[in-house]
């Protein structure tokens, strides 16, 4: 009854809540879903399956390259790209996942064959012309929602949140059915699930193809809220680890988790930022860097886990 | 009739023969135990019979049908499975939410596979411990555990590894109670063991594997006495060996 009154309650304030803050804070909103929904995706694979991906800024650049390409080349949607830059991302991602779960690759080896497939991507795009090489690909301000274009920040506000909400809608299915439980089991004990019948490369598969298609759309936004890609900007580690990150501070393999990661690290971002930017160059990214492995540290299971914990602990309160 | 026939298996690790030329036949609704000395090969043969190793010679054949080549998960949804050694629980899961991934194998919705889980819980008398994490279980729990999964997935062959080890008497005799229930389910049970009690209690027929070969095979009052075995596994006080 508390929890469906705090999600109503919660859900009405982000609902009108863009029209009463300034411009930055709805940018800090839009990042904060927007890594969010970047970190749900990737929490499919890394958090319930168990398998880390250092890679996923692949995904997310055929989301953007695909949708943006298409628009400029073919006049296509990005709306209708999107689902084009999912299902070339899905494939990509079930390229990689043959490679690596074929041949048994698991922990770092699996982590580094994604990151090699992520630089090669990025390799390939500075030297493909069509996606701008190393000056960038520009795309022209349209204001035309059909193209995915609009005025000022609160229509990206919307779509970054809905964006998240199916998001977590997805996790939330998959988290209840078989699906979901054989994915956990494999994270746990690979040997002991095959031995229970479980087809262990089968579901790794699947949890990769869903993955890799839910990071592709999140590009789609990122190039339609920006303007402008570059393969060292969006196909960079940096930017994988960018979208890992989440959910590994919020924890990994829950729902709230990457939310959760999300705006702890926006909020200390924006917090590094403010307070040690001016005067000593790179000073906020040294505490910003501090603060986290601290968080890591101390909460190796991820925030809310550990919230969870200490909530069902208190006096007075079973379980 | 015949539902798995070893014949010929051979393992080797690099210049190691693991198991050489062992060939035997299970049928439904036996109870067959498989003793022998520490790094005989016990593990090994189960390994290759359930999939997580190939044999380098020889046929594995289960209902009539050929089993090497075939992956673990492929051979317990034909109805064959196994439990390790060393119990292996999913250690951050409820004992439920383990015992609901062995009955996945036979459902699709998890509805119908908590049904499953609650009552072989149940049965395996860890119905009290739903709730509790894999990884706060004490050692008999876990091997309880171990079997409460394999169980979940319907097994028609059960292939226990040594699910005595690390027991006290007490918690063995409840075992040995339990497992004669489930082959009373008409389950056909194999069973590694160095718990001679319950070999003894168990086993209708007792294979014994030395250095990778088959020695004896035969009814347990038989095989301790026979003079192979006495030599290569029991040792010469045991008579009758009550570990």
């Amino acid at each position: 009854m508390l929890r469906l009154g705090l999600g109503a309650v919660s859900g009405a304030a982000l609902l009108i809540l863009p029209f009463w803050i300034p411009s930055t804070w709805q940018n800090l909103l839009i990042t904060t879903f927007y890594y969010a929904y970047l970190g749900q995706a990737w929490n499919i694979l890394g958090g319930y399956a168990g398998q880390l991906s250092l890679g996923h800024a692949a995904f997310f650049a055929i989301g953007a390259y695909t949708s943006a390409v298409l628009a400029s080349q073919y006049g296509l949607s990005p709306w209708l790209g999107m689902f084009v830059g999912a299902g070339l991302a899905a494939l990509l991602s079930l390229g990689i996942g043959y490679l690596g779960f074929r041949f048994g690759l698991r922990g770092f080896y699996f982590i580094l064959l994604t990151l090699a497939a992520a630089e090669i991507c990025r390799l390939i795009a500075l030297h493909l012309p069509i996606l701008g090489g190393y000056t960038g690909l520009f795309i022209n301000f349209t204001p035309n929602p059909w193209q995915f274009q609009f005025q000022g920040k609160i229509p990206y506000y919307f779509i970054a949140l809905g964006f998240l909400c199916l998001a977590c809608g997805i996790v939330w299915l998959v988290q209840r059915s078989k699906l979901g439980s054989y994915l956990v089991a494999i994270r746990e004990d690979e040997d002991a699930s095959e031995a229970l019948g479980v087809n262990t490369f089968r579901y790794k598969m699947i949890a990769y193809a869903l993955s890799a298609a839910l990071t592709a759309p999140g590009g789609t936004f990122y190039a339609y809220f920006q303007f402008y890609l570059q393969p060292n900007t969006v196909l960079h580690i940096n930017h994988s680890v960018d979208i890992m990150i989440r959910p590994i501070v919020g924890g990994m393999g829950t729902i709230l988790g990457p939310v959760l990661g999300s705006f702890l690290l926006e909020l200390l971002g924006e917090f590094s930022r403010t307070y040690f930017a001016a005067g000593v160059a790179g000073l906020n990214v040294v505490i910003y860097g501090v603060l986290l492995i601290i968080v890591v540290l101390f909460l190796p299971r991820g925030v809310y886990p550990t919230l969870v914990h200490w909530l069902r602990q208190r006096p007075g309160d079973s379980r | 009739m015949s539902l798995l026939t070893l014949a010929g298996v051979t393992k080797f690790f690099g210049g190691l023969r693991a198991v050489h030329r062992v060939s035997f036949q299970l049928s439904e609704g036996e109870m067959l135990g498989l003793i022998g000395p520490n790094g005989a090969g016990k593990t090994t043969l189960f390994h290759m019979i359930s999939g997580f190793l190939r044999p380098d010679a020889g046929t594995v054949t289960y209902a009539g049908k050929p089993l090497v080549g075939l992956r673990p998960h492929d051979i317990c949804q034909r109805g064959m499975v196994r439990t390790f050694q060393v119990a292996r629980p999913f250690l951050r899961l409820s004992v439920l939410e383990n015992v609901v991934v062995g009955a996945l194998e036979r459902v699709t919705h998890r509805r119908e596979a908590v049904a499953i889980a609650g009552e072989v819980l149940e049965l395996t008398g860890l119905a009290e411990k739903a709730g509790s994490m894999g990884q706060s279980l004490t050692l008999p729990d876990r091997k309880r555990l171990e079997l409460a999964r394999a169980l979940a997935t319907g097994p028609r062959v059960l292939l226990l590894d040594e699910v005595m080890a690390g027991l006290n008497p007490t918690e063995t005799g409840r075992l040995i109670d339990l497992i004669r229930a489930v082959h009373g389910r008409g389950i056909t049970v194999l069973l590694i063991e160095h718990v001679m009690k319950a070999v003894m209690a168990l086993s209708q027929r007792v294979l014994v594997l030395n250095y990778g070969e088959l020695i004896a095979e035969g009814p347990p009052a038989e095989v301790v006495r026979d003079r192979k075995v006495i030599e290569a596994y029991l040792g010469e006080d045991s008579a009758g060996p009550e570990t």
